[in-house]
């Protein structure tokens, strides 16, 4: 089976997260870049199937700077990269693009993405991907199993349900947080997969779908503050539980 | 402008985001119309509670969309759409909404935002949402189009507007036979202990940072006569059983205090918990979403406060 699978080199939202000067970007500074939380389920489950199924796994990413990522994918057991240099930021449409273009001869079963990305929480670039495709698809995945030929998946709906589907390949899922253990890779173990093959492809978008007009803090309604020592703090909570009966 | 809104339900019940689609339609909608689509095998019930929302209910019935199929309903929207333009298609940011809208969205070449809290029309179209797992928001300004997909966050658009439409029968059955099969429902595990019951509930996040620090909740609950949950991170870490997670992908709670320890207040969690009668977070960030929806706030490190905490109970408790 020959999988591709989607990594994005993105920013971790428990970094400092400030509105840039222009009022319209992220302060880049401050910012902790690492593979999308929900990529890393992607590219391990990816990886599972290969050592079960056999075949290939190739990892894409889109981004000037997506090189640490796409090698850390290498180092957990993807055997191609392919970069694909071009910020596309919030425009889910122009990623879409330019994976289609940079795997359209690529002869794949499977394409894997995360559910969203960490830092802009679109959610998009899977589902139009396929659309573009014309390729069934599946969302918020949490066990893949492959059955004759085809793919049952279990989706998440919400509440702790889940519906059972099964799809032909080739198709595509993207991948909910939880549905494995991805391994841990050493500095060591991406240095090793230096030797492996991680291709450039200069594609660029032909279209926008849409225009950044503003970056701002959301409002916050604050609730009460509770300051001073842990001592203190513990001293002012047991009097809160106190007062509500609580305790 | 036509404003559409596509229903959703399951198992036989509406869900009130269908309202909710119609309420912001009809406050965008200016000299147009909101118009809302229900799409499954008997769908006459859910079209009547609709249409006092809608000015017009448009209903596509056949028996093989008895189950939600994104193929099989972008297949039928297709088919509607080509007939009635709409300007703007709202859906949903649900499981099922979140799925198929940019689906629907690919193949009408239409601009897609998703998970949108404001939708401005007056100049362009501009749709607010949230991005960093709610740290910060943008306001996105789409390109001039025929039709606009957005996919709206539940629980946003509650101020409701009574219409009263006439329901419609599209006379719409799906051109297609699905490559994708429903099987069935998979219901949620059920383990030893409901937290959905609990008056007390000790909630921790990633800030707990390993399985072995669960026990410090843990000694915490008991002292106070409570449970252990978590948000998701902690789940699928495996460091509590599934049926702990309090969240959209969880259980919905409403104790009478929900301690929050290390959980930063991601949209997904606060939706299984903002009920609650008292919430209290203990988070090192300042500006921790979580702070939002909290009675009282405590900036510190929970390996600090909680020890100190479980002290003075214990000393309390004699
Ligand atoms: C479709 C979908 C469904 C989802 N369903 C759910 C769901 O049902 N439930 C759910 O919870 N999430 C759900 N999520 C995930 C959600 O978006 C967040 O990723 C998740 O809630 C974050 O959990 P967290 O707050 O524990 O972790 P983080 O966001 O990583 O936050 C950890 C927090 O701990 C604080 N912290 C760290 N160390 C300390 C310390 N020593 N002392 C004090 N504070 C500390 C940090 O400041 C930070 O605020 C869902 C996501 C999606 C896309």
């Amino acid at each position: 089976m020959k999988i591709i699978v989607l990594a994005k080199h993105a920013a971790d939202p428990e970094s400092e997260i400030h509105v840039g000067s222009d009022g319209k970007s992220v302060d880049e500074r401050g910012l902790i870049f690492d593979i999308n939380d929900w990529d890393r389920y992607a590219i391990e489950e990816a990886i599972r199937l290969k050592e079960a199924h056999g075949g290939e796994v190739v990892v894409v990413g889109v981004g000037s700077k997506c090189e640490d990522t796409l090698r850390k994918c290498l180092a957990m057991g993807a055997d191609r990269a392919i970069k694909i240099p071009v910020d596309t930021g919030l425009d889910s449409y122009q990623t879409a693009e330019v994976v289609k273009e940079a795997i359209k001869d690529e002869n794949f079963d499977l394409i894997l993405t995360g559910l969203m990305s960490q830092d802009y929480n679109n959610a998009l670039t899977g589902i139009i991907l396929a659309g573009m495709l014309n390729i069934p698809f599946a969302t918020a995945v949490t066990e893949i199993k492959v059955e004759d030929g085809r793919i049952a998946a279990k989706r998440e709906l919400e509440g702790g349900l889940s519906e059972e589907v099964t799809l032909p390949v080739p198709c595509l899922l993207t991948i909910q947080s939880g549905i494995n253990e991805p391994r841990y890779v050493s500095i060591m173990g991406i240095k090793r997969a230096k030797t492996k093959e991680l291709r450039e492809v200069s594609v660029s978008p032909a279209t926008k779908s849409l225009e950044v007009e503003k970056m701002y803090l959301p409002p916050v309604k604050k609730a009460d503050m509770i300051t001073g020592s842990a001592d203190e703090v513990a001293e002012k909570l047991i009097e809160i539980f106190k007062e509500r009966g609580l305790l | 402008m036509r404003v559409f809104a596509v229903a959703e339900h399951r198992r036989g019940e509406l869900n009130p985001i269908s309202i909710e689609l119609l309420n912001l339609a009809n406050s965008i909608k200016g000299d147009g119309t909101s118009e809302a689509i229900v799409i499954g095998s008997d769908v006459s019930a859910y079209a009547e509670e609709l249409a006092k929302y809608a000015d017009k209910v448009w209903k596509i019935e056949d028996e093989s969309l008895a189950e939600y199929n994104p193929e099989l309903y972008v297949d039928v929207l297709m088919q509607l759409f080509s007939k009635e333009k709409p300007d703007i298609v709202l859906v949903g940011n649900t499981a099922m909404g979140s799925e198929f809208a940019p689906y629907l969205a690919s193949k009408l070449n239409a601009p897609v935002v998703t998970d949108a809290v404001g939708v401005d029309v007056s100049n362009g179209i501009k749709v607010s949402r949230y991005i960093f797992q709610g740290k910060l928001m943008v306001d996105v300004l789409l390109r001039e189009a025929d039709t606009y997909v957005i996919t709206i966050r539940q629980g946003v658009f509650k101020e409701e507007q009574e219409a009263s439409g006439g329901i419609v029968d599209a006379g719409i059955k799906p051109s297609v036979t699905p490559s994708r099969q429903f099987v069935g429902f998979v219901e949620p595990e059920v383990g030893e202990v409901d937290i959905s019951q609990a008056d007390i509930i000790v909630s921790v996040g990633r800030g707990i940072e390993d399985a072995s620090n669960i026990e410090l909740a843990e000694e915490l609950a008991s002292l106070l006569g409570g449970v252990v949950a978590g948000s998701r991170p902690v789940i699928d870490n495996g460091w509590l059983p599934k049926d702990r997670q309090v969240g959209i992908s969880g259980k919905t709670v409403k104790p009478k205090l929900y301690l929050a320890l290390g959980i930063s207040g991601a949209f997904q969690h606060i939706m299984g918990m903002k009920d609650s009668e008292l919430i209290i977070a203990v988070n090192k960030d300042p500006e921790a979403p979580i702070f939002g929806v909290a009675h009282y706030g405590v900036v510190g490190d929970i390996f600090e406060i909680v020890p100190e905490l479980v002290e003075k109970l214990r000393e309390a408790k004699g």
